[in-house]
């Protein structure tokens, strides 16, 4: 009877699964998917495509792209969306993150003898070298606190008699492998060197410095940092703004002309304190090249 | 000030939610009769539903089905290949699968995969979505026989399991998914059947879309307590969370049934009082954890974070950095564990709050049922010490916490934290449990802890930055889901049984009264000492040390 009664428990539990799997597995999801095809919704269910000047679909107005060349440079003509951790960049078959804390700021050098190797940069490297680079692209001072005039991490690593505490013994500039010079030539009266590959500086004390930089900085900070998905179509209006004088100059309209397409691209918090306002950045550079597409390239 | 606004405005939506919704509940499981449709349920499963259990039956039942529940995701992961809608995706190695199965039936979905280059379609829609319902169901089963063993009257009877399941799917979370989903849907999130589709961008290089029945699996995926992404990036990802309305409309489902289920008790146990106590205890316990991770976050006192001037890496735009830590704490607080958000990138303290909020037993207000369950352990606790304090025996709802009661409520609360800290003690011992980390130093050491908080208590959010798909993590994670979701179970079903079987005494003047400050107080401070003293270590040793040297 005992034995029965257990018997009759699995089957039914079998059973369950089965008749859960037709209605909530099965019946749920096609459901929705044929109730997703009414007009308004339909749209979005297939994944808020956007068509081009050419008549093929471009992309989603959700899912951010790279505006970059071949080569991975930034195409002046378009604005720029984010660092993206997804992929080589915008892949949406590797979405995701850098998952570095925010303790991350020592970089694992590259082998000067092999080419192939580039090391592992730090969040902190990471974070000062793309300033740079956009400080580059954009005109303006791309320099940030702990960060060193060569877009690396200004971290120094100090060794000292008693391993945390006692008079400071030797110093290496942790992210600058020689032969370049370090941002600082002493450290408390020692004097700092480069880092050389492959030495052990575990036990030096990892010292971050701030440099001086402007505050805040030229580059605004969603432009220097990575999305969580890897995928994110938006800018911040800051980042937008930085960017629109290059891009009326590329595009040979005025400044007042290109700023009036970033507002109708902006979206505004919803009920004035959701979210973040931001600036689509796939729609705004789609509506640049509808309207202005001049000068071939 | 729009920070604490947006947490204001969700708050105050699952509050006024919360009222109808705890009402239906306690209707939906106090009824007696059965549709139609779900007749035919019971008949083609070959079910009595009248028949009543006692908490072995129940406990049995429950089991029986979670067995084949993993069984069933078993076959599909290993033979998803042989499916259609795979999309060319291969067949799950065995470990992968036996983790992946394990992980969505106990409810937790932690993924030691990214959805969208390892899951067909189908294998999302008839596997993770089946246990998405499933698992959220048995959960709330647990919790409502609970109420019921303390509602009892000298009897045996904690209800009928297979009718609680069905009726949790049929007539709370389809009927609740089918509305959420369509309003997501309007919002941007993609409901369709497409594989991969490349395209030519605006710059001239190939993007290649991930379609899927994303719409369908969103409402479910949170309001579950399941929390696992169909894409890699969780709801960080704008087809997953498309805009600065879906995240609070997200956040607000991951709270409401485990909220609504506080309301469901007050009805059910007689005294709506009762409900709103414990709303003020999770209540205090939520803002509490809110506002340290909102501090440390906007604090960013750490270098990479100053560098970029705000803790902006890993977060989304178009969310925020409020947006993404009130998301951030609703899905640790509820045992969602979905992500709008790379948690690995918070600042070493905000991290740290996250952890701390699975800690405390995942009360605030958390999981789907489980938080109702979890939260009465606590209550329980504070009312034992309550006694002792005034030399009296405890008492609770008329029924008398003695050593038999006391014994499940003492194993309940040490289970969790005994596996969790073995666990972690052993990743860090074994060259193959260190090997997976992301990141060096204290915030290693975080990656595991809180991958172990998150396995055991069943969240499944992660620090993603631990590279866990090993046959080491894979193995070690199985053990610990189904140690700390079925344990707890049974000790609560068994406590439901030794409630069920006492007559109820009479209330008298030395009877603690089950409301009022010095209860509110009682309980929230039982709950934060026994996450304290259980963690304070291990936290101190992660997170502490690296948010505050």
């Amino acid at each position: 009877m005992r034995v029965r009664g257990r018997l009759a428990v699995h089957l039914a539990a079998l059973r369950v699964v089965v008749v859960l799997t037709l209605i909530v597995g099965l019946a749920y999801p096609l459901g929705m998917t044929v109730l997703a095809r009414i007009p308004g919704l339909s749209g979005p269910a297939d994944g808020s495509l956007i068509t081009g000047p050419n008549g093929r679909t471009v992309g989603s107005v959700l899912i951010g792209q790279s505006f970059t060349d071949a080569k991975g440079n930034p195409i002046p003509k378009y604005f720029q969306t984010r660092p993206s951790m997804a992929g080589n960049g915008y892949d949406p078959t590797a979405s995701g993150a850098s998952n570095l804390g925010p303790d991350s700021i020592v970089d694992t050098l590259p082998n000067p003898a092999d080419k192939s190797d580039t090391g592992k940069l730090s969040l902190l490297s990471q974070i000062c070298q793309r300033s740079k680079a956009i400080g580059e692209l954009e005109g303006v001072n791309g320099a940030r606190p702990y960060c060193t005039a060569d877009g690396v991490g200004a971290v120094l690593g100090v060794f000292r008699t008693d391993g945390l505490t006692g008079p400071t013994t030797r110093v290496v500039s942790l992210n600058q492998e020689c032969p370049v010079t370090p941002f600082m030539a002493t450290y408390q009266g020692v004097r700092v060197e480069c880092a050389q590959y492959g030495a052990d500086y575990g036990h030096a004390v990892p010292t971050p410095i701030a440099e001086n930089a402007p505050t805040p900085p030229a580059v605004p900070s969603d432009a220097v940092t990575a999305s969580g998905s890897g995928l994110d179509p938006d800018i911040s209006l800051a980042y937008a703004n930085l960017q629109a004088p290059r891009v009326a100059r590329a595009r040979g309209i005025s400044l007042a002309t290109l700023s009036s397409l970033v507002d109708r691209y902006t979206t505004g918090r919803p009920l004035g304190v959701l979210g973040e306002p931001v600036v689509n950045v796939v729609r705004l550079n789609l509506a640049l090249d509808q309207q202005y597409p001049k000068q071939g390239a | 000030m729009a920070a604490w606004s947006q947490a204001l405005i969700v708050i105050a939506l699952v509050v006024a939610l919360h009222v109808p919704l705890g009402d239906y509940l306690a209707r939906v499981f106090t009824g007696t009769r059965h549709s139609r449709f779900e007749q035919l349920v019971y008949r083609t499963c070959g079910v009595d539903p009248d028949g009543q259990q006692n908490w072995r039956r129940y406990l049995l039942a429950l089991l029986a089905f979670s067995l084949f529940s993993i069984l069933a995701l078993l076959a599909i992961f290993l033979f998803q290949a042989h499916l259609p809608l795979s999309l060319g995706h291969p067949d799950l190695p065995f470990l992968l699968a036996l983790d992946t199965a394990i992980s969505f039936t106990t409810n937790t979905s932690w993924q030691n995969y990214a959805g969208e280059s390892t899951m067909g379609h189908l294998a999302v829609m008839t596997g993770l979505g089946v246990q998405a319902f499933a698992s959220a169901a048995v959960g709330m089963c647990v919790a409502v026989a609970l109420i019921r063993g303390l509602i009892g009257h000298s009897t045996h009877e904690l209800g009928n399991f297979w009718v609680d399941l069905i009726r949790c799917v049929i007539r709370v979370l389809l009927p609740l998914s089918v509305i959420a989903g369509l309003l997501l849907i309007g919002l941007g999130v993609e409901q369709n059947l497409h594989g991969a589709q490349t395209i030519t961008t605006l710059a001239g290089g190939s993007q290649t879309l991930i379609g899927g029945p994303v719409g369908s699996w969103e409402p479910i995926k949170l309001m579950s307590g399941d929390g696992g992404g169909f894409f890699n990036a969780n709801s960080a990802h704008p087809f997953e969370n498309p805009s600065a309305w879906s995240n609070p409309i997200e956040i607000v489902l991951m709270l409401l049934i485990p909220v609504a289920f506080l309301r469901m008790y007050g009805r059910m146990v007689g005294s709506r009082r009762q409900g709103w106590t414990l709303l003020i205890v999770v209540g205090i316990l939520f803002a509490l954890c809110t506002g340290a991770v909102s501090w440390a976050e906007h604090a960013h006192p750490e270098t990479a974070s100053l560098a970029a001037g705000a803790a902006s890496e890993g977060t989304e735009d178009r969310f925020g950095l409020p947006g993404s830590a009130l998301f951030g704490i609703s899905a640790t607080g509820t045992a969602d564990g979905a992500a709008n958000s790379s948690y690995d990138s918070f600042t070493g303290l905000g991290g740290g709050v996250l952890m701390a909020a699975m800690m405390l037993g995942e009360i605030s207000p958390g999981g789907t049922g489980s938080g109702l369950y979890g939260l009465l352990m606590a209550v329980l606790v504070a009312v034992f010490i309550g006694g002792l304090m005034v030399g009296r025996t405890p008492e609770y709802l008329r029924k008398r916490v003695g050593v038999g009661e006391m014994t499940m409520v003492v194993l309940y609360a040490l289970v969790i934290p005994a596996v969790i800290l073995i666990c972690s003690a052993i990743a860090i011992a074994l060259p193959a449990g260190r090997a997976a980390m992301g990141n060096v130093g204290p915030h290693g050491l975080s990656e595991v802890i809180y991958a172990f908080t998150s396995n055991v208590n069943t969240n499944g959010s992660a620090f993603a930055g631990l590279s866990a798909n090993t046959p080491f993590y894979n193995i070690i994670m199985s053990i610990a889901m189904l140690i700390g979701r079925y344990l707890p179970i049974g000790l609560v079903l068994a406590l439901a049984g030794k409630f069920a079987a006492q007559r109820p005494g009479v209330v008298t003047v030395g009877t603690l009264r089950a409301h009022g400050v010095n209860f509110v107080a009682l309980v929230t401070g039982s709950a934060m000492l026994l996450a304290l003293l259980n963690f304070l270590p291990a936290l101190s040793l992660g997170p502490l040390a690296e948010g505050l040297h």
